[in-house]
Order: structure tokens, then sequence, then C-alpha cells
């Protein structure tokens, strides 16, 4: 039962904590991208589009190429995405939270649409697409955890992601706390001005961060359906995961090696309902509960006030060069 | 000496912004072991032409040299590789970083990123310089001249030999500023080149070894210090002799108007920043308030217009009209203006308290008036018209009314808040630091306007940095270190050592009232 539960908790927890990893490597540049849900659902998209026209060209597959191929998707399809918020954000100087709700409800559009032009191709009866002859690489854990017993259920039982997840979101907090690259990124975060006459190029850092960070969220939705759901896409299934990522970011205070634990916390609250039974009515409630403790972690900062667990300085605002 | 090029030259160089040239055809050199002031009037293109030697900006026209070979500067990066360092007026720091951090923000010289390592190379600088800082404290932590250290450890830290400081000591005291002198003679001898940006003669005449004075974007002069005098720099810098007489009749008839007793308040952290202070604004005069920066100055201010929370005290106004007498600290910030009492606060974020730097002049002036009126809809002529009285009769530099304030240089916004509180008539016109950043001829006009305001009857409230100023302008003068009053004192027969004694002048010395 317990191993069942952390099972759960680190399945459900990691499109969360890859979400919430590129958001907080992102923010840390300075760019709010409140477009995360929806680069999550194109990540997804693309990373299915890339799968379903493998797994019909051809009969055999092959187990590299079926990760291979709806993985570049997702990063393709997620860079782009970014690349679209940054070009409008960075270059064009747009309001943040305004093109990061707008490529949220795009990408939501985007991914539902050619979600079902899937459908209608794979002439499926039900209104899902499935690449099960795929997924099935996706989901591969160690052959021999099943004879570790607890050990092997709550540690090894995972899909390669999971393990990803957890590396990409300790490599990105090693790097930001102890390199150079992490110095200089989060410098732009705090005070572009600074960044900027210190020498550092401060679009380049926006534009790669926001990229990457959107790649990475990106791969949060493509685990979703790959491994989670078994290679299943069916319209609108990813739900509210992109705001609990966001959510999340805030929670373990921009530092992903807290993510790692928080991104489980949230999995095993997000799942509450199927464990306790209670009524149907009662069940938003419990959903809810990621988003009160971010609440509370929200006033608990707000009140501690330590300037460490603060938010970047220049989160959310567009940085010019020539103003005086 | 004439066989060794000079450490950093200025050919022909032409910088414009849109239609407005910022600095035309400017010839000047720096030596190597020299100390080099910068003198202009606000706006007369000093900071942009630091700026394009250090790689801010890059010159349309002309052509920079150092030890006399062409650099193409294009970036602050391209400066640190001529070794050219700037150190800005506004502190390019990042809040939650440490020392060291902040100094090697930027630096990629191919070596392993070692904290530890830079933190030792720091402290060798400040040891070799005589500066004083723990190269692992955060910078929130900091104050500003430790800041301001951290900014030149930043570009010695690159190896800078030619360090250009914009007006480095107008956020220090006098005890600061003569720290930061003995650093730069140091570091002159040692055969750095420095350039400083300032305002103040005084200090152009007791650190610099030549002064280049600059007026409207143009280069008129080097000198040798030793050659020159204030009055002749002054002559180069404003062009035209202007009088620096400023007038000041006695007080007619003066009233108490406004009683300040036992004002107590405290910061957010709970530091006191007023402490029992008590003194007596009359009517037709001038008081001004000396004092160190952040003395409590602006507390003091914001606390008679209702925007700052008081511990103890009262403030008692005597209203003319009505004869009566009424607690200020009862009234809300819009009740206390509407009987008469402005604040025209001019603080270091110009736009930051008074004005919407988006909206345009005829907007901001509606910002006091918008509850005129009995219609639903505002009506936009009078704050027109007045937006159009103040662009006139204070010369503001704009293309109309309806171009946003944030568009305006510094001095002007400056003047469109000076302006629209005084439209007011006024019973009580507090103005804190009305004259920062503006150049001579509009200080005066700044002057003449409170002047005006004293003849009208006013109580006027001053708050300036500059001593000479204040004994020239004010009837008397209130002075005030740490938040309290150390003594007030009659402008006409106050010596400026008086002043300046009290200002600095801390705590334990019986002065509770």
């Amino acid at each position: 039962m317990i191993s069942y539960l952390i099972q759960s908790a680190v399945t459900q927890g990691t499109p969360l904590l890859l979400g919430a990893t590129g958001e907080i490597i992102t923010e840390k540049s300075g760019n709010l991208n409140l477009g995360i849900p929806g680069i999550m659902y194109i990540g997804a998209i693309s990373g299915v589009m890339g799968g379903f026209f493998y797994q019909e060209s051809t009969t055999h597959i092959v187990g590299i190429l079926a990760i291979l191929i709806p993985f570049l998707s997702a990063l393709l399809g997620s860079g782009l995405a970014s690349l679209l918020y940054c070009f409008l954000t960075v270059t064009l100087r747009v309001n943040q939270n305004v093109t990061g709700l707008a490529l949220t409800t795009f990408g939501v559009g985007f991914g539902n649409f050619f979600g079902g032009s899937l459908v209608k191709l794979s002439h499926s009866e039900t209104a899902s697409i499935a690449l099960i002859r795929l997924a099935k690489f996706y989901k591969k854990s160690l052959p021999f955890a099943k004879n570790l017993g607890f050990f092997g259920e709550v540690f090894l039982s995972y899909g390669f992601m999971v393990y990803l997840a957890i590396a990409i979101a300790l490599v990105a907090s090693y790097v930001l706390k102890k390199t150079r690259v992490g110095l200089h990124l989060r410098a732009v975060g705090e005070n572009p001005a600074t960044a900027d006459a210190a020498g550092i190029n401060v679009t380049a850092y926006k534009y790669v961060s926001t990229c990457v960070g959107g790649m990475i969220a990106g791969l949060g939705g493509l685990y979703y359906i790959m491994d989670y759901v078994n290679g299943t896409w069916s319209n609108d299934a990813f739900g509210d995961r992109g705001w609990l990522a966001v959510a999340l970011v805030i929670f373990s205070v921009w530092k992903p090696n807290v993510a790692i634990l928080g991104s489980f916390l949230f999995g095993g609250l997000y799942i509450l309902n199927n464990i306790i039974n209670v009524s149907t009515q009662i069940q938003p409630l419990l959903q809810m509960v990621p988003y009160v403790a971010t609440i509370i972690v929200l006033i608990l900062i707000s009140v501690r006030k330590r300037r460490e667990t603060q938010p970047p300085a220049s989160l959310g605002l567009a940085y010019f060069r020539e103003e005086r | 000496m004439t066989n060794t090029p000079p450490a950093l030259e200025l050919r022909h160089v032409t910088k414009r912004f849109g239609s407005v040239i910022a600095n035309h055809d400017v010839d000047m050199d720096f030596r190597h072991g020299e100390i080099l002031a910068i003198l202009g009037e606000n706006g007369s293109g000093k900071t942009t032409l630091m700026n394009m030697i250090a790689g801010i900006y890059y010159p349309d026209e002309g052509e920079i040299l150092v030890d006399g070979e062409l650099a193409l500067i294009r970036s602050p990066k391209d400066a640190f590789r001529y070794h050219i360092g700037m150190i800005h007026q506004h502190f390019k720091l990042v809040d939650i970083f440490t020392a060291t951090e902040n100094i090697i923000l930027g630096i990629d010289d191919g070596e392993k990123y070692n904290l530890k390592k830079a933190a030792a190379r720091v402290l060798e600088i400040t040891e070799r310089y005589g500066f004083e800082i723990d190269p692992y404290k955060k910078i929130y932590e900091m104050s500003v001249s430790e800041k301001q250290t951290v900014e030149i450890l930043k570009v010695l830290y690159r190896g800078a030999d030619i360090l250009i400081l914009d007006e480095p000591t107008a956020v220090l005291t006098p005890q600061e500023t003569q720290k930061l002198f003995a650093v730069l003679r140091r570091m002159r001898d040692d055969g750095k080149t420095i350039i400083i940006i300032t305002h103040k003669m005084h200090e152009v005449l007791s650190i610099s070894d030549r002064v280049a004075v600059v007026r409207k974007g143009e280069h008129i002069a080097t000198v040798n210090t030793a050659e020159t005098n204030e009055s002749a720099l002054t002559e180069m810098m404003v062009g035209k002799k202007i009088s620096l007489n400023i007038g000041r009749d006695d007080p007619q008839n003066p009233v108490n108007r406004l009683e300040v007793c036992n004002l107590n308040s405290e910061s957010q952290d709970g530091v006191k920043v007023l402490d029992n202070i008590s003194f007596v604004a009359n009517s037709g005069e001038i008081l001004g308030i000396a004092g160190i920066a952040g003395s409590g100055q602006r507390e003091l201010l914001e606390a008679i217009a209702g925007l700052q929370p008081l511990t103890g005290g009262k403030i008692l106004y005597h209203n003319p009209k009505t004869e009566d007498t009424v607690n200020l600290c009862d009234k809300t910030p819009f009740e206390i203006r509407e009987l008469g009492v402005r604040l025209s606060f001019v603080p270091e974020d110009r736009l930051g308290m008074g004005l919407v730097g988006n909206m345009d002049i005829t907007d901001n002036m509606m910002l006091r008036s918008y509850k005129k009126g009995h219609s639903v809809f505002v009506n936009r002529k009078p704050p027109k018209s007045l937006a159009e009285r103040i662009i006139n009769d204070l010369e503001v530099v704009t293309p109309g009314t309806t171009t946003p304030v944030r568009r305006l240089s510094g001095g002007n916004v400056q003047k469109v808040l000076v302006g629209r509180e005084i439209a007011a008539a006024p019973t009580v016109l507090m103005a804190a630091y009305p004259v920062r950043g503006l150049d001579i001829n509009s200080s005066y006009l700044i002057y003449n306007l409170l002047n005006e305001q004293k003849k009208n009857g006013a109580a006027v409230i001053f708050v300036g940095e500059d001593l000479d100023v204040l004994l020239e302008l004010c009837d008397r003068i209130l002075v005030i270190a740490s938040g309290k009053i150390t003594g007030i004192v009659d402008a006409r027969t106050a010596t400026k050592e008086e002043v300046g004694l009290l200002m600095t002048k801390t705590g334990g010395d019986g002065n509770e009232n």
C-alpha cells in the first residue's frame, strides 16, 4: 500500500517536476512564462504526432526510434513555442503576462486541434490515439526491479523519464548555484541592467533559458502521455497540471532541488482522492490542496521577507537598454 | 612625458539621440596618473560622453584612442578589454549577491569558477588601495558607501587603468568623501587615470589635477586645476555670468502657521526615524531643513502631509481663513491637502512620488483636481491651461501638454511637479530637494518661486542639500541629525561651519527639545 502510494505520487509528480524545473530556469532569467501549461500541451501533442507517424509508417518498431522520435518532436514543438514567447516578450517587449496567458490558451487549442485530427486519421473508434507500441519503451523499467521487493518498487520501478526529470532538476540546481553561467543567469533575472553593464548578453540569456526551460517543460507533457497514461492521447486529459507546475515553482521557492520533493508531495496530494474514498462532491476540495499549500508558502515567504526566497527581482519586466 | 601618448583620447566625437545632439565634435585627452574632473551643468552631456568611453553608447562620429591606438568600444565588455571601467551614479549591483559575486559578474577568463579564489583577490586589492569591505557581505546589507566600494572594486578587479566615476560623492557623507578621495589619490599615484564627473566645485578644486568643462554637449576647455578658480570655472560652465545672489526679503508679519510638537515615528523595522521633533513654521518665511541625506527629512515632511505613521506627537495647523487650530494627525492626506498644506516632494526617483510617468502633463495636473466639479465627467480645460502656464512660466522643455511626463528630462519633470503644487496657492508649501539635478538657471527659477510663495504669506519649508543655498535663501534653518533636531539657527547670521557641525552632531547631548 505504501509503495503504491509512493509510486503514484512519483509518477503523478514527474510532469509537475519537469514543468516546474523548466519554469524555474525561465523565471531565473526574469521571464515569467505563464505559457508553460500551453507549452506542456504543445510538447505532448508534438511528441504524439511524431510518434503517431512513426508508428503508422512501419510495422517493425525499433526501440531507440520509438523513444527518440516522440522525444525530439516534443522538444521541437515546445522549443518553437518558447521561441515565439521570447520573440514577443524579449524582442518586441510585449507584456509577459498577456503573452503567457495567450500562449497557454493557444497551446491547449493547438493540442486539441491536432489531437482531434490524429483521431480522425487513425480511424479510431474512441476519441483517443493509442501509441501503446511506442509507450512500452517509455515505460520500460529495470527488469530486476520487481525482484527487489519494496526497494525495487519504490525506487526502481519507473520509466527512464522519471530519473531524467530528477537528474535535470539536480543539474539545474547545480548550474544555478555553482557555475558562472548560473551566476550570470541569476543576475539577468535580478537586475538585467547590471548584467548588461557587466557585459552579459541579456537577450541571449533570456532566449536560451526560456527556450531550454520550455523544452524541459514540454518533456513533462510528453512523459504524461507516453508513460503515465500509456501512450494514449485524448483531448484535455492533461488537465490543470501545467498550472500546478507553475504553483510548484513558488512552492519550491525557485529552487529545482526543492521542486523534486515538492513535486512528489503535489503528486501525492493530487491523487489523494484515489486513495481516500470520498464522495465525488468532495473531490474538488482535495484537488485544491496543492494550490492552498502554494498560497500558504506565498504568505510565509512574504511574512519572513528573506531576500533569498523572493522571486527574481525583475521577474515579469521587459528590459530596455536605452531607458534612462 | 611628451613621447608617451595620452592614456585615452577622444577625437571629433559626436553623439545624437534622435534630433537632440548630446555631444558635438568633442576632442579631449586623458593622461596616465592624473585625476581629471569633468565639470558641466545638468544635461550638458558629461555622462553621455563618459558612457561612450565605457561602451554603453557608441559614438555616431569620431574616434576613441587608447594609448595612442584606435579603440573600437561597442559594449562594456569591449571597454573592459581596453582596461576602462565606469562607476555609475546609480549602482549596478545585484542585491542578493555577495560583494564577490557582484565583482566577478560577467568575467569569463576561462579559469574555473572559484568564489574563494576570487574573494582572496578582492581582499588583495582592498589592502593595496585601503578599502574596507567584507567580500562575503550581501549587497542589501550594505551602506551606500560600501556599495560604491564594491563598484570600484568591480572595475579594479578587471584590471582597469582608466576609471570613470559619475558623481561619486553625491551619496556620501563628508567623511566618506574624504576616504574616497584618499583612495583615488592612491590609485592616481599607482599610475591610473581617474575621471570624475561632479557638480561640486570645491571637490573639483580639491581632488583634480585638471578640469575639463563641458557645456551643451561641447568641450569648452581643459585647464590645470592649480591655475584656475571657482568663478572662472563657473563662467566656462554656464557660459554667462549668473548672479550668485538669491533674493531674500524680510518675513512680512510672520504668524505661527504650523506647530509641530514632540513628533515621534518609527520605521517598519522599529528604528526611530523621528525623535521628539518640535518646531514652529511661520507664515511668510522660509524654514530651511538641513541634514545629511536620510536623517529623517523625508519622514518629517511625510508626517506633516499625513503619509507617515506616527507613534506620538501633535501637528497643529492654524488655519488663516477660519482662525481655527486643528491637529493634522487626525486628518487624512486628502483633508490635509485641502487645508492648503502642500508637499512637493522630489525623491531620489523623480517619478516615484507625485507624478505618473505614462500620463501627460495635463493628466498629471488633474491628479490634484479630479475631485473638483459635480458632473460625472471631468473638465479638462482648467488643468490644460494650468499645464500650459507651467510650461511657459517655468520654461519646461517639452513638445506639448500631451507628452507623457516619463519622456521629459529629470529637471523638467521636477519643474512640472513643483509648478503643480505651487499653483494651488498653498498656505504651507513643503519642498524637498526641489532643485536636485537641476541646472543653475532652473534652480534659480525654483528659488524665485519659493520666494514668491513666501511673499504671498505661505509658510515654506525647504529641504535642501547645498548649505550655501540654504544660508542664502532661508530665514531660519532647522538642522536634523539621525531623526533629532540638533539646532535651529538664524540663516542670516549662521555660518556654514556652524550648520555643518550641527549636521554631524549625534544624540546624547541633551537636545531633548
